[in-house]
């Protein structure tokens, strides 16, 4: 099987849905003649011209929303966020207008589009540019979001997000682009709103995505140093959130360490607490706890910024308390 | 610049055509009176911005535009989804919010929508579809059609952002569509020339190097004219067009909003009703001898007639089932 | 997540007490349960304990200080732990839940309860993890009987790993079904009850338990007993225990004071006599239940008890073959034990603890003869059942065991 870098698998991801359906094209800053701000387009002005791989100004909120006017007049979009710390000029084309489409129209304009970009921090890019958008952007119903973690399901999940009639979001990583893993040849499709045990264990299930799945996967290992089984379940998606995976992991545990880029109040961390609380109640021998960005905007100092992440060794203090160990 | 007069259009003779449009502009009038009664009524609910006084807009456009056109519209777009050819009943309905709105009872009066009509919906975040009709005519132009996409907005709109990341990017990309802004001078309560440095709205065409008129909206042969003009530079190549078209709103902002008082006079608003676009019209045909005052008031009465249809239909249509709260969330 | 102890009510009219002596030095391991310090209170110099586990991180007032209840007298708390913000919050009004320090940070840290420090009522909560909750309620575990491992002593699924029998008790949730009428009957508590229950409960913990004992005569209890058996030959045998059990069961019937279960805020009186018979099994005992005892016949008794005890001991019994009993017999006359006493099994009020029948030397009309004499221990909760209530209870039992045909009244 072939060893590809996570940007490469997005790039085959878009070249093989634009050599599949012509009325799927890629809008963004910096994504033709410039290869990408992050060379996820690379060579791909070049195979399908510039009618298809649109630069555009920086104007974030025009060039959604006409990304939006795009799919309303029946094409499939996909729209380039440089990061989604821009993105957020573009929420009201997001929310108001893509969002809502269908169910303003009573069901007459569906909204096949994804906005997709690297999100949350990289490193020392201070506070502006370094933040998990995720729990904004699963808050809002007639969205979903999917934000893989390996390359296999980067390429899986944009295929799926690009072919959905649904406004689709799609957060990347900056730090995971040069990321490589098992890519096979051939079309892959991840059906979106299925999450994935990506390590099995019987002691403490660990909650987590995007970047945070590696983070959980050393925590793995290190708990296994100390005779703690944990299993890593990795969401994938988030909205709709694979409810049934979350609820037999924690049947299988009993106990739950959750963890995010993002912010603590209000995080996708608190949905799955939510979920885990009403449904598996029961279930559950301790406290669900969260491992999270510290509460506070992204220092630039490396030592500070360090601080501020979720870690490995934050998460096996957390899986120790859930088993009562410290 | 070409220019090209109101013409009829295929098969329909002069004066025809223009019957068509006084009929359209009394349905338009007849229906938002109504509107405001059921409003009073409580039949209506949230908000419902009314659209007497603009009639020649939404009329005079739509005469110089083919079916297979797009339109889209702010909130203010009553009289744009009735001259499109969407019925006063399913428009009517659809602001009575039941099940056989044109858009099913989910989006009222602010976001009436009719895809098969290519009524691209009422939009209700000020400024917020111009970029979606830009977009639209990005499809068009990408599919190699040659369609245009109309655009209604409000003036107060152009002080925001996506006015001119629209405009600049249409122009770069040479798109079919035309930004017809509503001047009826007043942004809710905010008179235009007190919240704008440049108050001649056309002259943003120049930023953004896009053909651009000042139409006098309270005459709906203008309004066809120069909407006709502004078709054709977006059908041969995909040029924009912004049109400041000036008119009147007869009524307050929204139902809940006054009149007149702090921010006009009843004065003003007298003055402007001496031109009425209505008036205009008919004593236009009716000195061409197209029309008197009794087919006029044949007129009137079937569309009254038509009206009160409608706000029957309206009234005795269903409610959406409790089931309709949670489709259409998303597509299958 | 530092407790504040604070002076206890030790006894039920006590309003103050002084630190006589410290038990626990500033540094020392304390675990709960363990003696901090003794006082004198208004009639004796009882123990206060402590209510958590951890470190004793500062001791409040001095040797021979007197402090109001509900004052801070220490602080016990993880090592290091700084007392500062604890100690602010004492002292208390009254034997209230303590302040507690909030962990600074919301996210890493687990949402522990507050730790008590009140001395009664707030140890009767359990705490324990809802996945606890249900393998305990699966096993039928008693929590209050597990030693909670977790932080505030929160009981977790380790602590019930292993925790077999030694742990089974009585779960109160089941009610007997009523044979026919009405069950029982709710009294509301009146204010001498009330008052009763919080003074008496404040001095002990959560059961105020009192002993009263008497000693039977069973030499007509044996005779008949042994009559009775030549009589039934092989359809059955007859123990003293089943002739107590129904005695005990008659007695009740018509002393209804005693069979009574206490439901903190009322008291519920049965008009059904379902009697709990503590058996033996590895590891701990378990209590299964003769319903409707007072109605059953000695020998429909004999059989019931003796095919229970066998399922008890194989650990086979149903959870509603083990709850709902009115009131229980503990009977360790098999072990040669002249005196002891039962623990109450909540909420029921009273326990007869029946020791070993011995023949001794007794004076009967003013002679001294050898009689066959057996000693019973009545415990009540005096939250339900008064000193006289209880004697008289007993006195009638005494009088069915010593004239069996009084049973027949």
């Amino acid at each position: 099987m072939p060893t590809i870098t996570y940007r490469d698998a997005l790039n085959q991801a878009l070249r093989e849905e634009m050599q599949r359906d012509p009325d799927v094209f890629l809008m963004g800053e910096e994504v033709g003649l410039y290869q990408g701000a992050y060379k996820v387009s690379r060579g791909l002005l070049e195979e399908f011209g510039a009618k298809r791989i649109v630069d555009t100004p920086i104007a974030e909120l025009g060039f959604a929303g006409i990304g939006v006017g795009a799919a309303m007049g029946g094409l499939r979009p996909v729209v380039e966020f440089m990061t989604w710390n821009f993105a957020v000029l573009a929420l009201d084309q997001i929310v108001n207008s893509a969002a809502k489409m269908l169910y303003m129209s009573g069901g007459q304009i569906p909204m096949p589009i994804v906005f997709r970009g690297p999100n949350g921090a990289a490193l020392q890019l201070s506070s502006q540019h370094s933040q998990a958008w995720e729990s904004w952007l699963s808050h809002i119903p007639g969205l979903k979001v999917v934000a893989p973690a390996t390359p296999y399901d980067a390429k899986g999940l944009l295929k799926s997000a690009i072919r959905d009639n649904n406004p689709v979001i799609v957060l990347e990583g900056e730090m995971l682009y040069n990321n490589k893993g098992e890519v096979p040849e051939g079309e892959i499709l991840i059906p979106i709103g299925q999450a994935e045990v990506k390590r099995e264990g019987s002691h403490v299930t660990v909650i987590c995505h995007s970047k945070t799945v590696s983070v959980a996967l050393k925590a793995a290992e290190q708990l296994a140093s100390q005779d703690i089984s944990a299993e890593v379940v990795d969401l994938r998606t988030l909205r709709p959130l694979d409810d049934a995976a979350i609820l037999a992991s924690v049947a299988k545990t009993n106990r739950v360490v959750v963890v995010e880029e993002g912010w603590p109040q209000c995080g996708v961390g608190a949905q799955v607490v939510d979920l885990i609380q009403r449904e598996a109640f029961d279930q559950l021998d301790a406290p669900v706890l969260r491992v999270t960005q510290a509460d506070v905007p992204m220092p630039y100092n490396k030592q500070l910024e360090r601080l501020a992440k979720p870690s490995p060794e934050k998460v096996v203090a957390a899986a120790r308390r859930v088993l009562y160990l410290d | 610049m070409t220019t090209v007069t109101a013409q009829p259009a295929k098969g329909e003779t002069q004066v025809a055509q223009q019957r068509r449009m006084l009929r359209e502009m009394l349905l338009i009038r007849r229906f938002e009176e109504k509107a405001a009664e059921a409003y009073a009524l409580g039949k209506i609910g949230g908000f419902c911005h009314l659209y007497i006084g603009q009639e020649a807009v939404a009329v005079g456009v739509s005469a110089a535009l083919e079916p297979t056109d797009y339109v889209i519209a702010s909130y203010r777009e009553h009289g744009q989804a009735l001259v499109r050819g969407i019925s006063a009943r399913a428009v009517m309905a659809e602001l009575f919010g039941k099940s056989t709105g044109c858009s099913s009872g989910k989006g009222g009066s602010m976001h009436l929508f009719d895809a098969e009509k290519r009524f691209m919906g009422g939009h209700g975040i000020v400024g917020g579809h111009l970029p979606l009709a830009t977009g639209l005519a990005f499809a068009i132009k990408y599919r190699g059609g040659d369609a245009v996409c109309a655009c209604f907005f409000g003036e107060a709109a152009v002080n925001i952002g996506a006015f001119h990341e629209a405009l600049n990017m249409a122009s770069v990309w040479k798109l079919p569509v035309i930004f017809l802004c509503e001047n009826n001078r007043y942004g809710m309560g905010t008179a235009f020339e007190r919240v704008a440095a440049v108050t001649d709205v056309v002259e943003h065409a120049c930023s953004y190097d896009i053909a651009g008129e000042v139409v006098n909206g309270m005459d709906v042969l203008d309004v066809q004219a120069a909407t006709q003009r502004a078709v054709q530079r977006a059908r041969k190549g995909g040029h924009p067009t912004l049109l400041e078209v000036r008119t009147y709103r007869y009524m307050g902002h929204s139902m809940s909003d006054p009149l007149h008082g702090v921010y006009r006079t009843k004065d003003e608003v007298e003055e402007q009703k001496k031109k009425d676009p209505i008036a205009q019209l008919f004593q236009r045909l009716r000195q061409d001898g197209a029309i008197d005052q009794a087919g006029y008031d044949a007129l009137d009465a079937e569309i009254k007639a038509e009206v009160d249809d409608a706000v029957k239909f309206a009234d005795e249509s269903p409610d959406p089932a409790p089931e309709e709260l949670t489709t259409h969330v998303l597509a299958d | 997540m530092a407790t504040t102890v604070v002076m206890e009510a030790l006894s039920p009219t006590m309003e103050e007490g002084r630190l006589v002596k410290w038990s626990k030095a500033v540094g020392d391991a304390v675990k709960t349960g363990d003696t901090l310090a003794e006082v004198e209170t208004d009639k004796a110099v009882m123990e206060l304990v402590a209510r958590a586990d951890g470190q004793l991180l500062k001791q409040v007032v001095a040797e021979g200080a007197t402090v109001p209840v509900g004052g801070a007298v220490a602080v016990i708390g993880a090592q290091g732990e700084s007392v500062a913000t604890t100690a602010a919050a004492a002292p208390a009004k009254s034997s209230q839940p303590s302040a507690v320090s909030r962990p600074p940070s919301a996210t890493l840290a687990p949402a522990a309860a507050p730790v008590s420090a009140a001395p009664a009522d707030a140890t009767r909560v359990v705490r324990a993890s809802p996945l606890a909750r249900r393998l305990a309620k699966e096993r039928g575990v008693d929590l209050k009987l597990v030693q909670g491992s977790g932080p505030g002593g929160r009981v977790v699924m380790r602590d019930l790993e292993g925790a077999g029998a030694a742990a089974v008790a009585v779960p109160r949730s089941a009610v007997p079904q009523p044979v026919g009428g009405v069950a029982y009957r709710d009294v509301p508590l009146t204010q001498i009850r009330k008052t009763i229950a919080k003074r008496l409960g404040a001095s002990l913990g959560p059961i105020p338990h009192f002993f009263l004992t008497t000693e039977v005569d069973m030499e007509r209890a044996a005779d008949a007993r042994a009559a009775l058996n030549q009589q039934l030959g092989d359809q059955g045998k007859i123990s003293v225990n089943d002739i107590l059990l129904k005695a005990t069961a008659l007695a009740l019937s018509k002393h209804g004071a005693c069979n009574a279960w206490w439901q903190e805020d009322h008291i519920r009186y049965w008009n059904e006599v379902h009697l709990g018979v503590a058996v033996a099994v590895e590891d701990g005992l378990i209590t299964p239940v003769i319903r409707n005892t007072d109605r059953k016949s000695l020998l429909e008794i004999s059989t019931e008890s003796r095919e229970l005890a066998g399922r008890a001991r194989e650990r086979r019994l149903k959870p509603e073959e083990y709850t709902g009993s009115t009131f229980s017999v503990s009977n360790l006359g098999m072990f040669e034990i002249d005196q002891f006493t039962g623990v109450i099994n909540p909420p029921e009020a009273g326990i007869l603890a029946v020791c070993t029948m011995v023949a001794k030397p007794v004076a009967v009309d003013g002679q001294v003869v050898v009689r066959r004499r057996l000693r019973l221990t009545m415990s009540c909760d005096h939250r339900v059942i008064d000193g006289a209530t209880g004697a008289a209870f007993l006195r009638t039992l005494k009088q069915m065991l010593e004239n069996p045909l009084a049973m027949l009244l």
